[in-house]
């Protein structure tokens, strides 16, 4: 059988150059998903989530450095493309939606411009076409008035809009992969609700792979089809997303779990955060790194790292178990 | 200025060999120089809002005649400067920054410290000085207006602008560096890049404009440098531009002559401010709107 995936992520490690030597962000991730297929990535904040998205499409910038592991897209390990090559890919066989749309989009260049800059780059086509190409999908993501919109500025656009216009320049090229960091954090509940499902809606329709990227079960919840979640720039625990809530394994996952506000409907039940920290990256413990913080703590989870392990068809776990 | 020893009586005196006390009075009142400081404003002010700014004391021929002949030149040498400084400061600064920290980055940075250390009378004079000592080629320095020999002017002006130039490139250099690095880190760089687009289309269709406008700013603040500049080289170079007449004026307290060349100054000064907030408006599209 061929290989069903469409991106698989091999042992990736990353380490940032800093004042205090050099860190490692991401340690030995292990990722895929196929097309049509939603994966999220959940963790909390500085757990390497975007590091690993922007490792993808080889975005680190000159401070940061992939140590170790292999990207493989369609079957060729994108670490192993020239910069030609990798830019041959960037916007158009994989395409990448950021966290800020208030800043992630040209202040000085038109709406319009910037959708369809890689339908112009890509497609080789005349901008006048390209521009035709962009009313099109700034309808797809429900701008209204489009065609009217087209010369407007970022700035008249508010949040959500942009984050739609955001949307829209990442499906120009009907990439086979979407990768979302944060699409909705800096937006109020209903619109982020809407810019999802417009999301899923997309690349459903269009047979693509997305990779979520939340801190956010509760996004998860309704959109993931499979979750990893990540700590310490590390997989702690990763399943379909059924299986993840109905039964969570590793004890940060159940820390997450407990941390939603609301999941079970009810609006006033306050929100658990996790006892302690975030771990530091460049002062990682010997063992577990969830392991100051962990309730079930023993022995050997201060001194041994855990292995992710297979514990039931389709679900892994890095932990060294508790009763 | 009316307080610097020396006034005009006493040079004027000093050239004429009679110096009695009564002629200092007669001539002090025939210029008008015996009312008081302030009353003399006054009437500056006064004349000054009809067009009328007086005569020069020693050659008795009116201010504005005097402004309207010299101030062109002037501008000319101001904009050639302008033209060279933005054409070296621009593309050089940017150059640095998609560079930073390299051996090109190090050398055109250590060429705008030492056109900011630099003073221009200095470069001036070795250029006036040196290539007549090793190549007997000096510049030229017989003025010919523009509408007479527009090739021949140019050729004048050249040598004193590229130097007023290359002295206001240095700081407009070291601002477009910095803000081009500052422009490079943003979110929307970002985003183009993970459109795939090139380094020199990123630089080029989404990082310049964003990164000009606080250069443009500058540009405004550096006018008065560019006149203080055009004084000195105008002075080393025989451009008989506004320069000249200030320096001339100033040595021979011609006062009203001096009082003119400000009233301009400061209205030049106004004026390339003006036309650098407009200039905004073609920058930044938010201003645009508003
Ligand atoms: N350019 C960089 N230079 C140095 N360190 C970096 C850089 N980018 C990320 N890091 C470090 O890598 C770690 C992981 O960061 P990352 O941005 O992946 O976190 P995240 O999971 O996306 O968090 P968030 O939810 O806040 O976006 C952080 O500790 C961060 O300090
Ligand atoms: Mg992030």
């Amino acid at each position: 059988m061929s290989n069903p995936n469409l991106l698989e992520v091999e042992d990736l490690s990353v380490s940032f150059r800093t004042d205090r030597g050099w860190v490692r962000a991401v340690d030995s991730v292990n990722l895929h998903v196929a097309p049509g297929e939603t994966l999220a990535i959940v963790g909390e904040s500085g757990s390497g989530k975007s590091v690993t998205a922007l490792s993808i499409l080889r975005l680190l910038g000159d401070s940061g450095q992939v140590d170790r592991g292999r990207i493989l897209f369609d079957g060729s390990d994108l670490l192993e493309l020239d910069d030609a090559g990798i830019r041959k890919i960037r916007g158009d066989r994989i395409a990448m939606i950021f966290q800020e749309p208030m800043s992630s989009l040209n202040p000085v260049l038109t709406i319009g411009k910037q959708v369809a800059e890689p339908i112009q780059l890509h497609r080789g086509l005349p901008w006048s076409v390209a521009l035709e190409h962009a009313t099109e999908l700034l309808r797809k993501v429900a701008i209204p008035d489009a065609e009217h919109r087209l010369g407007d500025y970022p700035h008249l656009f508010s949040g959500g809009m942009r984050q739609r216009v955001m949307i829209a320049m990442a499906l120009a090229c009907d990439p086979r992969l979407i990768i979302a960091d944060e699409p909705t954090t800096a937006l109020d509940v209903t619109v982020q609700a809407q810019i999802l499902a417009l999301l899923k809606d997309l690349t459903r329709e269009t047979n693509s792979a997305l990779i979520l990227i939340t801190h956010d079960l509760g996004v998860v919840a309704r959109y993931a089809d499979r979750v990893a979640v990540m700590y310490g720039g590390r997989i702690v625990e990763s399943a379909p997303a059924g299986e993840l809530y109905s039964n969570p394994q590793h004890p940060y996952t159940r820390g997450l779990m407990n941390s939603i506000p609301g999941l079970d409907g009810s609006p006033q039940s306050r929100l658990i955060t996790i006892e302690g920290q975030p771990p530091d990256l460049a002062n990682l413990p010997p063992g577990c790194a969830f392991a100051p913080r962990c309730p079930h703590a023993s022995n050997v989870c201060h001194d041994q790292k855990p292995a992710l392990e297979q514990i039931a068809e389709h679900h892994l776990r890095a932990c060294h178990g508790y009763e | 200025m009316r307080l610097i020893p020396g006034d005009i009586i006493d040079l004027m005196l000093a050239q004429n060999d009679i110096a009695t006390g009564q002629d200092r009075a007669a001539i002090e009142a025939a210029l008008g120089l015996n009312q008081s400081l302030v009353a003399q404003y006054f009437s500056w002010i006064g004349a000054a809002l009809t067009g009328d700014l007086g005569n020069s004391l020693w050659q008795n021929v009116p201010v504005v005649d005097q402004l309207a002949a010299t101030l062109p030149i002037t501008f000319e040498l101001g904009l050639l400067a302008m033209i060279v400084a933005l054409s070296v400061a621009l593309p050089i600064g940017t150059y640095s920054a998609m560079r930073q920290d390299t051996a090109g980055d190090y050398i055109s940075r250590s060429f705008s410290l030492l056109m900011l250390a630099i003073p221009s009378f200095w470069l001036g004079t070795l250029v006036m000085v040196f290539p007549s000592v090793w190549w007997r080629w000096s510049p030229e320095l017989n003025y010919i207006p523009f509408t007479e020999d527009p090739l021949q002017n140019l050729k004048h002006m050249l040598v004193p602008a590229v130097l007023l130039g290359l002295s206001m490139s240095a700081v407009t250099m070291r601002m477009t560096r910095t803000m081009m690095l500052e422009v490079m880190r943003q979110d929307y760089i970002r985003t183009a890049r993970a459109k795939g687009l090139s380094e020199s289309l990123l630089v080029l269709r989404h990082a310049v404009r964003n990164g000009l406008i606080p250069v443009v700013t500058l540009i405004g603040l550096q006018a008065p440098l560019l006149i203080g500049g055009a004084v000195i080289l105008e002075q080393i170079f025989v451009v008989p531009g506004m320069g000249l007449l200030l320096l001339e004026a100033v040595f021979q307290r011609d006062y009203p002559v001096v009082s003119g060349v400000f009233l301009i100054v400061g209205v030049g000064v106004l004026l390339i401010n003006l036309l650098v907030d407009l200039s905004y408006g073609l920058l930044d599209p938010k201003v645009r709107h508003q």
